[in-house]
């Protein structure tokens, strides 16, 4: 057994008995990584240096019983949209192809505190706007289980590489499914917390009122365990919420019994994969015979969440990306012509296609005549969508589904029609409109052997069931590696 | 398509956002942005008389700072990054005719 | 007959608030300092930054309001207005449109014609922008955002002011109001506090407004006055040649006296206000509107009336001395340690005024103590020195705010009060000055003056005017 195959947990404890140094831990990374980036390319950048030179500090502060907890000196990547102070940050956009940031997001320092060996930065879908990792400036990422399809996005490098074991967990961030369908596109485990959980200082922006960070590891122990170090309230960023429990590990817990779980019909109907659709109701059984009060209802409104997305997404991300201008940091155009002209050619040539089409949308969206029509429009729809799951959630603990219609499609097959690839989001999107927290555990495989992710949604402040839930169901079964990685 | 994009507005979003498209990217634009709002115009189908539009999801209110002075020269890190830099400023082209 | 025009004014006024921090970040608001060395992460739009909000804006933003008659919005947010321009670092600037914290309001003015009131349209709050510095050498613009994120209330009247006048009084009105609430010291040439002036003209008696364009750029109440006379005359010239006038944003250039427009085919005007999703809404409950009542402090006219009854000075005498917060602080403070109103609202009136206007200075621009003022009075009083001395150790009071004290001691500028050497120069005098001496004798009171003159000449002005009376009347 390599030290990668191990839980971030399990790593932790072998650390905190001396039974591996965390300079092992990290070179067994670095071993990894070396194999695979080649072929999956779940890295923007690699500080291989910087981690071995981390690694004896926290080695230092493990030997003098400073750092006690459970991830000290446990090797992560960080997905390439959080700054972190010294290191290229470059949200897979060439506009910040050479951005070192001067502080370190808010969430990233909670895990240095901990005592994390920050392995580099993962490849996403250019500022996250994406679902398969390939609209990144530096190549597309490539999934573990089959190196012909994507990882799903935006947080592809983190979930390959986590798949890949090439770190031993990593964090993501979800505006509208990006840890949880490209967690459930490689088999790992991830969680997108209740909005205002953990800080957003430091998240490069997208949507803002719908980004959140979150973990990504091989089981639902690392996952809360994870979130637990990450969560803080954060008086930096003015969206944090005061919570009364951060406590997620005293939800591992294997016991579903009287726990009332719906089942939306909606998320059943036409454009999901058979396959999928026997993986996840198979699951719900597993749960009920477990002990768990399953049945189907009615959601309202699944097919509004979409659209309303986004316009408010894209309106959001038009006005947070107007920042990167050539002025200030990143890319700058080469040869210009005054000012309007640097503005648009740096623009023009620093962003990519999918970035510039919501870029585009957005600010159409919001520009004057179509403010009302779009814009409010699509934040009273999000006002219903956040009734209907109130209602649910009256009625039940927590709500089970797919974490997409589909297993992961091959590279190259997705960009060509965005509606298409924005209609994958279905089930991920209204979790981000309302807030949600939601986990997606690994369930079983399709036919061609791809993983299938079984998702979970609780109500605000409710992590505890989903985490209860997940960690109950996921007793029923092995962990699974992608083959390329069996040794 | 019901929503057919104009030239004229390619080129309105183009100043608003900052961005010149090339003449094959802004006809694949104008195509993706009409079916997109397509799309978006399924809204329309949603009742939502009444309906308080929700920026945020939570009733957060008043959160405030103190006004005490916390930050100090930090000229150097904010220079860093800079294309361009002349004498502690960030150097732009220039805005007056 | 010609045509008889009226003109429409209406003022965007933006005052930079007395925080102590930016508006969003810890950043310090003092002014001047290297270009870039009072910002952070925050002010400069580093990805990744977020806002938050200073307490302490809000609080002035609504002490404003209900100083101004203002309705408060309890429930107010911020939205972000959408451009791009190098001195605004994230390319948006966070503002308030659809929810702006106050509300309805209005000042009254006096104008010839006898009272009026100046509605206020709204007053929201808003950050500052960097400065841009045009370098000639390299042909290129400067961005420096020590300004960048300074809070500011942009202030917004209704078209209610028709002439030059009525904008100064409102103006002025509006800064005292502001000063005596300490939210800003509301200096125009040092641009914490700017108007933008909208204005239309149309014929007398006519319904409608005519169409308005807003002039940028007025950094001093007389540049305001020629800003509006100039562009009521561009406008009527424009009417009357049968042209239109386009609303329009126009740049006042204060020296040819003339404005110009400052479109460009890149602005295109259009902002996408939305509510910034990175602030939460503010909301104002009655007991908070209720403490910062309470703690108001007291304003000009309360001042104004209190000076009268309690110190028994005049009108136009209170009215001077409460025409700028500075002035009524120096006033008090002095008038406190020295408790005498009246001499002290003396030396502000006459001698402090006289300096002000020799030396182009504004009441804000007053660096000398109470302390010293309060010395110098009691110098006058106990006779250590004599007035035409006192004049002179006042200027120096009033440029560098010397001790009186020890100047006078130094300069040796004591009032001669030994009897014995006054009688020997006063009887010197009588000697010399025959022809006087014999026309006082024979009634001419006015005589003894010229003898008085020329005591204290002989005395280098240090003499005790009233003992040098004494003395030569005694020997005459």
């Amino acid at each position: 057994m390599g030290l990668m195959n191990l839980t971030a947990v399990e790593l932790g404890k072998k650390i905190k008995a001396k039974e591996v140094t965390v300079k092992e831990a990290v070179e067994a990374a670095i071993v990894q990584i070396e194999k695979h980036e080649d072929t999956l390319n779940c890295y923007v950048t690699v500080d291989k240096e910087g981690a071995l030179k981390k690694a004896e500090e926290i080695q230092k502060l493990i030997d003098d019983g400073i750092l006690t907890g459970p991830l000290a000196g446990v090797p992560v990547a960080i997905k390439d949209n959080m700054c972190t102070k010294d290191m290229l940050t470059t949200c897979s956009s060439k506009i910040l192809s050479n951005f070192v940031p001067t502080y370190t997001a808010e969430a990233v320092v909670n895990l240095e505190k901990a005592g994390a060996v920050i392995l580099g930065k993962t490849n996403m879908d250019e500022f996250a706007m994406g679902s398969t990792t390939e609209t990144s400036a530096y190549g597309e990422t490539k999934n573990p289980w089959n190196t012909a399809h994507v990882p799903g996005g935006s947080s592809g490098g983190s979930c390959a590489a986590v798949a890949a074991e090439e770190c031993s967990y990593a964090l993501g961030s979800d505006t509208g499914g990006s840890i949880r369908q490209p967690s459930s596109f490689c088999g790992v485990t991830g969680i997108k917390p209740t909005y205002g959980t953990v800080s957003r200082y430091g998240l490069i922006a997208y949507g803002s009122s719908l980004d959140q960070i979150g973990p990504v590891a091989k089981d639902v122990t690392d996952c809360a365990t994870i979130l637990e170090a990450i969560s803080s309230y954060d008086p930096k960023d003015s969206t944090s919420v005061k919570r009364e429990d951060y406590d997620f590990t005293s939800a591992l817990v294997d016991d579903v019994k009287g726990l009332k779980i719906g089942i939306p019909k909606a998320y059943f109907g036409e454009g999901l994969d058979a396959d999928v659709k026997k993986v996840i109701l198979d699951a719900a059984k597993v749960l009920e015979e477990k002990g768990a009060i399953v049945e189907e209802f009615d959601l309202g409104l699944v097919d509004y969440a979409i659209p309303a997305y986004y316009v408010i997404a894209a309106a959001e991300a038009s006005s947070n990306l107007s920042r990167f201008d050539g002025v200030k940091y990143g890319y700058r155009t080469k040869d210009y012509e005054g000012l309007h002209n640097m503005y648009k050619k740096t623009r023009s040539e620093g962003f990519g296609a999918e970035v510039k089409r919501r870029i585009m949308l957005g600010s159409f969206v919001l520009s004057s005549g179509y403010y009302d029509a779009y814009y409010l429009k699509a934040l009273r729809t999000k006002a219903l969508i956040k009734k209907e799951f109130d209602k649910a959630f009256e009625k039940y603990d927590v709500i089970l589904g797919p974490a997409a219609p589909t297993t992961a499609p091959k590279l190259g097959e997705s960009l060509s029609d965005p509606i298409k690839m924005y209609l994958g989001d279905i089930y991920t999107i209204s979790v981000n409109l309302a807030g949600l927290p939601g986990i997606t555990v690994p369930a079983g495989e399709d036919n061609k052997g791809l993983p299938i992710g079984l998702q979970l949604i609780g109500d605000c402040f409710k992590e505890k069931n989903i985490i209860r839930a997940a960690y109950s169901f996921e007793q029923t079964r092995n962990y699974k590696r992608p083959g390329m990685i069996e040794d | 398509m019901a929503n057919i994009i104009s030239d004229e507005t390619m080129e309105y979003v183009g100043i608003l956002a900052k961005l010149e498209l090339s003449e094959d990217e802004k006809e694949q634009a104008k195509s993706d942005m009409g079916k997109m709002l397509d799309y978006i115009d399924k809204l329309n189908e949603l009742d939502t008389t009444d309906v308080e539009p929700m920026s945020h999801v939570f009733p957060v209110n008043n959160v405030f700072r103190e006004d005490v002075v916390t930050n100090g020269d930090d000229r150097d890190n904010i220079l860093k990054n800079a294309p361009g830099v002349k004498e502690g400023a960030f150097k732009v082209p220039k805005t007056v005719e | 007959m010609a045509k008889q025009y009226e003109t429409v004014i209406g003022l965007e006024v933006h005052v930079e608030l007395a925080t102590k921090t930016k508006i969003f970040c810890g950043c310090s608001t003092e002014f001047g300092g290297a270009p870039n060395t009072h910002t952070c992460p925050v002010c400069t739009g580093m990805p990744g930054s977020l806002p938050v909000l200073n307490k302490q804006v809000v609080e002035y933003a609504i002490a404003v309001g209900l100083a101004t008659n203002c309705s408060i919005t309890q429930y107010c947010k911020f939205d972000r207005k959408n451009y791009f321009y190098p001195d605004n670092p994230q390319n948006y600037q966070i503002s308030q449109l659809y929810l702006p914290i106050c509300r309805n309001g209005g000042v009254e003015i006096d104008t010839p014609a006898g009272k009026k009131v100046i509605g206020i349209h709204e007053i929201h709050m808003e950050e500052d922008a960097g400065k841009l510095i045009h370098d000639e050498w390299e042909d290129c613009s400067l961005v420096d955002f020590n300004r960048s994120g300074v809070p500011l209330i942009e202030i917004v009247s209704e078209p209610d002011m028709r002439s030059a006048e009525e904008v100064i009084a409102y103006l002025d009105k509006l800064r005292l109001i502001i000063q005596y609430l300490g939210a800003s010291d509301c200096k125009l040439n040092e641009g914490s506090m700017r108007a933008d002036v909208n204005l239309s003209v149309r014929e007398v008696g006519a319904k409608e407004f005519g169409t308005r364009t807003e002039m940028k750029n007025l950094n001093s109440f007389k540049a305001i006055a020629r800003a509006i006379e100039g562009e009521r005359a561009r406008q009527i010239e424009l009417l009357e040649e049968g042209k239109t006038v386009i609303q329009e944003t126009r740049r006042w250039d204060d020296n040819k006296e003339y404005s110009y427009a400052m479109r460009s085919k890149e602005d295109a005007q259009d902002y996408r206000y939305f509510p910034d999703p990175d602030l939460v809404p503010i909301v104002i409950s009655d007991e908070w509107i209720a403490r910062i009542k309470a703690a108001q402090p007291e304003l000009r006219t309360e001042k104004l009336e209190r000076y009268k009854k309690e110190f028994d000075i005049p009108e136009y005498d209170a009215e001077i001395l409460t025409s700028s917060k500075k002035m009524a602080d120096l006033f008090e403070a002095t008038t406190e340690l020295c408790n005498k109103p009246k001499k002290v609202s003396n030396w502000l009136m006459v001698e402090t005024l006289r300096l002000m206007k020799e030396n182009d200075m504004e009441a804000e621009d007053l660096s000398f103590s109470p302390e010293n003022l309060a010395k110098l009075i009691e110098l006058v009083d106990a006779g250590t020195i004599n007035s035409s001395v006192a004049k002179e150790v006042f200027e120096a009071v009033f440029k560098e705010d010397v001790d009186p004290d020890k100047y006078v001691e130094e300069k040796g500028l004591k009032a001669v009060n030994d009897e014995g050497a006054l009688r020997a120069t006063i009887e010197e005098v009588i000697a010399n000055n025959p022809q006087s001496v014999e026309d006082y004798r024979n009634g001419k009171e006015k005589a003894i003056g010229f003898l008085v003159g020329q005591t204290m000449k002989a005395m280098q002005g240090k003499a005790n005017p009233g003992m040098v009376n004494k003395i030569l009347k005694e020997l005459l």
